[in-house]
């Protein structure tokens, strides 16, 4: 508890930051703007205006400043926009409606939770597999690594296409797309989980004249928690993120994706925005839980989750 | 039909050599541990080959793996133009400005006990933030050559290295830190000759998983718009124009620009991190 306060200083920084940077991203949108509304603005021809920066233009034009903090269509939004939009499009809208962020947000939410499911369960079962298979242990794992140095992200809206071509849509491409995500994570976080035990351990069970199948269950399984909560953290964050990359260049019309690309392209960056900070609130939302779970489960299993 | 079968032969012949091999008085070589990976890959490669012929699979939707490398061949100088668009000016600068901020910041946070409680949680959190999707948004802001795209990596590879650094700054013991105050090092020498070098593990652990962020962050932030070069620019024109080999052709390059970046890290972390036990 002792970091409360660290941690809130720096959010504050970050906050405060922000705030600075409004200011001179905004100036030249805002300085034309007020010279619309006939308010003076010193130079006061938008050529003129070019030559200085944003910094130069707000000191010569200070009484602009608070303007650009209220800006209809900002370079930079400020935090209160984001929150008053966010606000709006959250409690303001019912959840059916196409302008909810609630709405958006289970659009982009079920594929993921459905991948996860999906990667999870057979990560779970390929690394068991490679924990008693020699074979699978040596042909395969090399593969897994590697997997993790490609950038397959890249690609998750090509899958989406090609999947629509071929018929299968809605929930499904974009599931595979987070199933692929979290698949690796979950496998190599779990066999080194599984491996843990170490031999001493191992041996008691043999002493005990154990079968496979209890060594499993009542040695390596229980081992492998701490990895495989790890995994789990980060193999849900990453379905998110494969999720909301599926659905940015896709043409997709829902999903937080689609509204970061909407507000894009149809000059609302507060839409935008708002899509943003709400999908970074869910996987923050998504990790805490996991973070709970964790450490529920591994205070009564005994062990010590930091 | 023979195609199937030839197929099914395949597979089990890969599978019952590696069978043998794993199982075979060999299997700690370091050439046959290296080796049943690649038999398993050159399996997997001619199953494809050989179900693409069968199936007749139109290459609009899956191309076969000889049509892929004859791309690769035909089409180097362009790949090679991309691979320098997208790879060496967005992700690499990208890399490199994210990864040297990172480490300012973090060696001025940790100067104080106070911010580094802070730093530790709040770039943890941030680091697990889905940042890619910032890209439409410095497209906007910088235009659409590799500036945008190196910003968008930056961004994305800071958090980590950030993170890890810090932590790897903390990992030194009481009793290294106060061998160093009885030579009289001040904050300086002990930084040096003590901290950085003890960080390193985390510092490395940092960069390579900013490794695949750099070049996901770089190729994502090309379909928001790009000049008319660059790998994720040819993905997605390629693929409009149904070149599905094309796009495999470009999907290598990344594996392999991905891997291979990956490798070097590890190469230059095992140079500097020599003595850590996991080295050796």
């Amino acid at each position: 508890m002792k970091s409360v306060l660290p941690i809130l200083t720096v959010i504050a920084a970050i906050l405060l930051f922000w705030v600075v940077c409004v200011v001179p991203m905004n100036m030249h949108l805002v300085a034309d703007q007020a010279q619309r509304d006939a308010l003076v603005v010193t130079p006061d021809t938008p050529a003129a205006r070019q030559d200085y920066s944003g910094v130069g233009l707000a000191l010569r034009n200070t009484h602009l400043i608070p303007l650009t903090y209220n800006y209809v269509r900002p370079r930079l939004p400020s935090p209160h926009q984001v929150a008053g939009e966010m606000y709006k499009t959250i409690f303001g809208q019912r959840i059916t409606s196409k302008r909810s962020l609630v709405f958006h947000g289970w659009v982009t939410l079920a594929p993921t939770l459905l991948g996860f499911l999906i990667g999870t369960t057979l990560g779970i079962l390929l690394a068991v597999g490679i924990v008693y298979s020699r074979v699978m242990d040596l042909s395969v794992m090399p593969w897994a690594i590697v997997s993790q140095t490609i950038p397959i992200l890249a690609l998750a809206p090509m899958v989406i296409v090609v999947l629509g071509s071929m018929g299968v849509q809605g929930l499904i491409p974009k599931s595979i797309i987070a199933a692929y995500l979290s698949f690796f994570p979950v496998v190599v976080g779990m066999v080194k989980g599984l491996r843990s035990p170490d031999s001493m351990q191992l041996d008691l069970l043999r002493t005990y004249s154990a079968s496979k199948s209890q060594g499993f269950w009542a040695l390596r399984l229980p081992a492998s928690a701490p990895y495989l909560f790890a995994s789990l953290k980060i193999g849900i964050s990453a379905s998110l993120v494969g999720t909301i990359v599926a659905e940015l260049p896709t043409g997709a019309r829902a999903g937080f994706g689609a509204r970061m690309l909407v507000g894009d392209q149809y000059g609302q960056p507060l839409v935008s925005w708002a899509a943003l900070f709400a999908a970074a609130i869910t996987a923050a939302a998504l990790v805490g839980i996991f973070s709970v779970i964790e450490r529920i489960t591994l205070k009564r299993m005994g062990m010590n989750a930091s | 039909m023979m195609a199937i079968l030839g197929a099914l032969v395949v597979w089990g012949a890969g599978w019952y050599l590696n069978i043998r091999l794993a199982n075979g008085p060999y299997s700690n070589n370091p050439f046959v541990k290296a080796l049943i990976p690649a038999i398993f890959g050159i399996t997997l490669i001619l199953v494809w080959e050989l179900l693409v012929w069968a199936f007749d699979i139109n290459p609009v939707i899956l191309p076969a793996p000889s049509s892929i490398g004859a791309r690769l061949m035909v089409e180097g100088p362009r790949l090679w133009a991309d691979f320098q668009q997208t790879i060496i000016k967005g992700a690499m600068t990208g890399y490199i400005f994210g990864g040297l901020a990172a480490f300012g910041v973090a060696i001025l946070a940790d100067r104080s006990d106070f911010l580094t409680r802070g730093i530790l949680p709040v770039g943890g959190f941030m680091a697990a933030l889905p940042i890619v999707g910032t890209a439409p948004i410095f497209v906007k802001w910088l235009g659409s050559d590799w500036e945008s795209k190196a910003a968008v990596v930056a961004v994305m590879v800071f958090f980590p290295i950030l993170v890890n650094t810090v932590a790897g700054l903390k990992d030194t013991s009481a009793m290294q830190r106060d061998l160093m105050r009885t030579y009289g090092a001040g904050y300086w020498p002990t930084l040096f000759k003590l901290r950085l070098p003890a960080a390193m593990p985390f510092i490395f652990n940092g960069l390579k998983i900013a490794t695949t962020l750099a070049l996901i962050g770089a190729i994502v932030a090309e379909f928001f718009g790009s000049p008319t070069v660059g790998m994720g620019f040819r993905i997605s024109t390629s693929f409009g124009q149904l070149a599905l080999d094309m796009v495999w052709a470009e999907i290598v390059i990344a594996a392999l620009a991905g891997s291979g970046f990956y490798g070097a890290m590890t190469l230059i972390e095992k140079r500097v991190t020599f003595w850590h036990p996991s080295q050796r």
